[in-house]
């Protein structure tokens, strides 16, 4: 095996953050090359340095033996390296051509001649199994598709290194498959390939080698075939973790949310949830199972009035709330854990403190006749933090400082004070590694224990499949399926993800 | 009164006068149309018609030469463009407060010129100077065609530029690599880096290419139709360029159409003051506006402008 690409002692801080600290990297021809490591591990940092959209502080990279410097993506793409990122950079208006050939020199330049490109686009695709069609324009393909195109925009580009960044984060389990298989055959066709990632079981299912970084720092370099996912776990976390959660048995009660033949539209106005029915009992989490982007987040929106039913009813606890504003909805004990905890969860500039009292500033003794009580408003912050274990200096730091992790542990804390019936938690877990994982997951099945009902939304299937008592899936606005978390058919959750199964309530009762 | 109304429609030179009345417009509208895919608002045309037309009577007066007052409009147009790309641009700078600034500015700087060229300052009392302006030029033959030759192919020259522009913005924006990047740029600048596409000199030479037909554009006021100048002869042209374009949905040929809209309703009132119908002049003056209203009301509705539009480009650190 020759080597394509070395990295020694790569070091890249940030103000007050070192992102890697003498990192080194070995990447050898046609070789799948795992990058492991929890969020804010440094991986996407140095890949970046490779690609040349960051500058490292100090440290030497070589190609092919010899010293290179990479200043911007150009002299990256230029030695011919490609790089997939997490967030797309495809511009949707534009066809898939276009953004093949976007920034190089094409064969009629400064015209617009695109059928040699469409042709190659469509030749490279056969070759590699990669088919889309060239004319199609990005923002009417599925993400799955879109990512295709990525990576067909660096091989186009003669690329011999492939860097993906977290690749199978938007696919579905069918479509991880499809995509393991296009790159075990770019790999035997001689490419490279660094698979960003912190999941362990596509560590060990695909790749040959694995790096694993943890705070910026290279753990080690292993073959998977000598290491398994609990060894990976533990040098990625650096202590030991236990992802099983242990969940007793226990018998649902009475029912706390019911939903019936519930629509809602999205901000484009079309419709995003279509007659949607379900309801969940205390003692009982059900876990709804979806590819992003199918009617997941409108359906929590409308569940807590924050988008309006255009159809159907919703019922806590026997009281019609459907419509009914957020506020009514929190004080008939409905919590909310929303999807981005950065834009709808927290106010990033406000103080820890005044994230925690979100929810009953307004109330006694945090507050007298309009009037914030300093003394109960600070013991009231000490002991959330104290109990949901926020890391943090003070009670008084900027939220937006805190660790992902911690930040998802404020809202936590805010939104588990007083005991919900109902806690409604949309991906909960989304961009949190592992061990802040762990944590969040735990505290779901205590509130489960402890009598609450939980609507868990989330495009992880191994945290459905984990946590859930029951699982509904959701495809298009609508749900395909409702079954039993126990003896669940992975396969069938998947086929119903993707849309081509369709099974009903397997779990309805008539109450 | 309707009669009279009618006798306008029936009158070519009616046809004349929304020709000559769409001609600046449309240089700075469409002009202006790859700046504004790149991303970039480019509410500044106001400032950059103004110093085009102080730019237009000064080379042409100190000069004796109109050719030299259209070189000197377009120059002043393109700094106008360089200044506004150093804001806007490279230093991120707020692009609709910028486009204030500039446009009060230019109205202040403009009549300063004038003033230290043609009274070089000391006189309180402004005569109204004549410089030399365009000649009109029949295009041969085509100009001979009843009807459509002298309403269309008896112009200025910088009318037949503007006839030019359309199709030439519209062919650099949708059949050359170069709207192909500023289409990229305007809709994800980000994904434009990652393939080693400055996103910053786009967005200058598209400015700058806007700051030259807006010059232009200002030019054709002042050495174009009168041959002299007034403080703030612009009287807010720009702003209803800036109109037309929304209007237009950011398509080159929209655009023209939005600019033919105003145009026509700017000569329209012209002709209505002129019939004496006993309207006061002042609601008269008030139409073109009022149509921008109604047509902007109108075409609310589908968000259409580039997914960047108005925010600077930044790597992301961190």
């Amino acid at each position: 095996m020759t080597e394509l690409l070395r990295l020694e002692k790569i070091r890249k801080t940030f103000p007050g953050v070192l992102a890697n600290d003498d990192v080194d990297l070995s990447i050898e021809q046609g070789e799948i090359h795992a990058l492991l490591g929890e969020n804010g591990a440094g991986k996407t940092t140095l890949m970046n340095c490779v690609y040349g959209l960051y500058r490292p502080d100090s440290g030497k990279i070589f190609w092919k033996g010899k010293e290179v410097s990479v200043h911007q993506a150009r002299d990256a793409i230029a030695l011919g390296i490609g790089m997939v990122h997490q967030h797309f950079m495809l511009v949707p208006p534009l066809t898939v051509a276009e953004n093949v050939v976007l920034g190089l020199p094409l064969p009629r330049e400064p015209l617009l001649d695109l059928s040699a490109v469409e042709k190659e686009v469509q030749q490279t695709g056969e070759r590699y199994g990669l088919l889309v069609n060239p004319k199609a324009q990005i923002w009417q393909l599925p993400v799955g598709v879109q990512q295709r195109v990525e990576i067909l925009k660096a091989l186009y580009r003669k690329a011999e290194l492939l860097i993906l960044d977290e690749p199978t984060a938007v696919l579905t389990p069918g479509e991880v498959e499809e995509l393991f298989k296009v790159l075990r055959s770019l790999a035997n066709q001689g490419i490279s390939i660094i698979f960003i990632t912190h999941k362990l079981e596509e560590v060990m299912a695909l790749c040959d080698r694995v790096t694993v970084l943890r705070n910026g720092r290279k753990v080690a370099t292993v073959n998977t075939s000598d290491t398994n996912t609990r060894e990976l776990a533990k040098m990625m976390v650096g202590r030991e973790v236990f992802l099983d959660i242990k969940k007793p048995d226990l018998m649902p009660g009475e029912v706390v949310l019911r939903v019936k033949n519930l629509s809602a539209l999205d901000n484009r106005e079309l419709p995003a949830v279509k007659s949607v029915s379900f309801y969940i009992r205390r003692n009982e989490i059900l876990g709804i199972a979806g590819v992003d982007g199918n009617g997941q987040t409108e359906l929590a929106e409308v569940l807590f009035g924050m988008r309006k039913a255009t159809n159907g009813t919703v019922e806590v606890l026997g009281y019609d709330v459907t419509n009914c504003s957020p506020l009514e909805i929190i004080n008939r004990g409905v919590a909310y854990i929303p999807p981005d905890r950065q834009h709808t969860g927290l106010l990033l500039d406000f103080t820890i403190t005044e994230n925690l009292i979100g929810k009953s500033y307004y109330k006694l003794p945090l507050s007298k006749n309009g009037i914030f009580q300093s003394r109960p408003i600070a013991e009231f912050a000490a002991s959330s933090i104290k109990k949901f274990d926020i890391r943090t200096p003070g009670p008084d730091l900027k939220v937006k400082l805190l660790s992902g992790g911690n930040q998802q542990k404020v809202v936590l804390a805010r939104e588990m004070s007083g005991n919900p019936a109902l806690v409604i938690a949309a991906q909960p877990t989304r961009g949190l590694d592992v061990g802040a994982t762990e944590y969040v997951r735990n505290q779901m099945v205590e509130a489960r224990n402890t009598g609450a009902a939980i609507l868990l939304i989330s495009t992880e299937l191994e945290e459905i499949l984990t946590l859930s008592d029951r699982i509904a899936v959701m495809y298009e606005g609508e749900i395909v399926g409702i079954v039993p978390a126990k003896g669940a058919d992975i396969h069938e959750i998947s086929e119903m993800m993707a849309g081509v199964l369709r099974v009903g309530d397997l779990t309805a009762m008539d109450i | 009164m309707l009669s009279d109304l009618a006798s306008i429609f029936l009158n070519l030179d009616f046809y004349v006068a929304v020709v000559r009345m769409t001609t600046p417009l449309l240089l700075a509208a469409v002009g202006s149309v790859l700046a504004e895919r790149s991303g970039v608002v480019t509410f500044s045309m106001e400032a950059m018609m103004l110093m085009g037309a102080v730019g237009g009577i000064i080379g042409s007066g100190v000069f004796g030469n109109v050719w030299m007052g259209v070189l000197l409009a377009i120059v002043f147009g393109m700094l106008v463009g360089f200044a506004y790309s150093l804001m806007a641009v490279s230093v991120g700078a707020h692009q609709i407060v910028t486009s204030v600034g500039l446009n009060l500015g230019a109205v202040g700087l403009s009549a300063v010129l004038y003033a230290l060229v043609f009274t070089r300052g000391s006189e309180v009392i402004q005569t109204v100077i004549k410089v030399p302006k365009l000649p009109l030029v029949k295009i041969p033959l085509l100009g001979d065609i009843p009807i459509l030759g002298p309403v269309l192919f008896n112009h200025l020259p910088v009318v037949y530029v503007g006839y030019v522009l359309v199709p030439v913005v519209w062919f650099i924006l949708y059949r050359t690599s170069w709207g192909l990047k500023i289409r990229a740029v305007g809709e994800h600048p980000h994904a434009a880096d990652t393939v080693g596409i400055s996103v910053s000199k786009v967005r200058y030479a598209t400015i700058i290419f806007a700051g030259a037909f807006s010059g232009l554009a200002g030019s054709f006021l002042s050495i174009g139709l009168l041959g002299s100048y007034m403080e703030n002869m612009t009287a807010g042209r720009g702003f209803i360029a800036y109109t037309a374009i929304v209007f237009g949905k950011w398509q080159p040929v929209g655009v023209f159409l939005g600019t033919l809209l105003f145009g026509a309703a700017d000569a329209l009132q012209l002709r209505i003051q002129a019939l004496n119908l006993g309207i006061p002049y002042q609601f008269l003056v008030m139409l073109p506006y009022v149509v921008t209203m109604i047509a902007l009301i109108s075409v609310v509705g589908r968000a259409s402008w580039p997914a960047s539009y108005g925010s600077p480009f930044k790597r992301e650190e961190g």
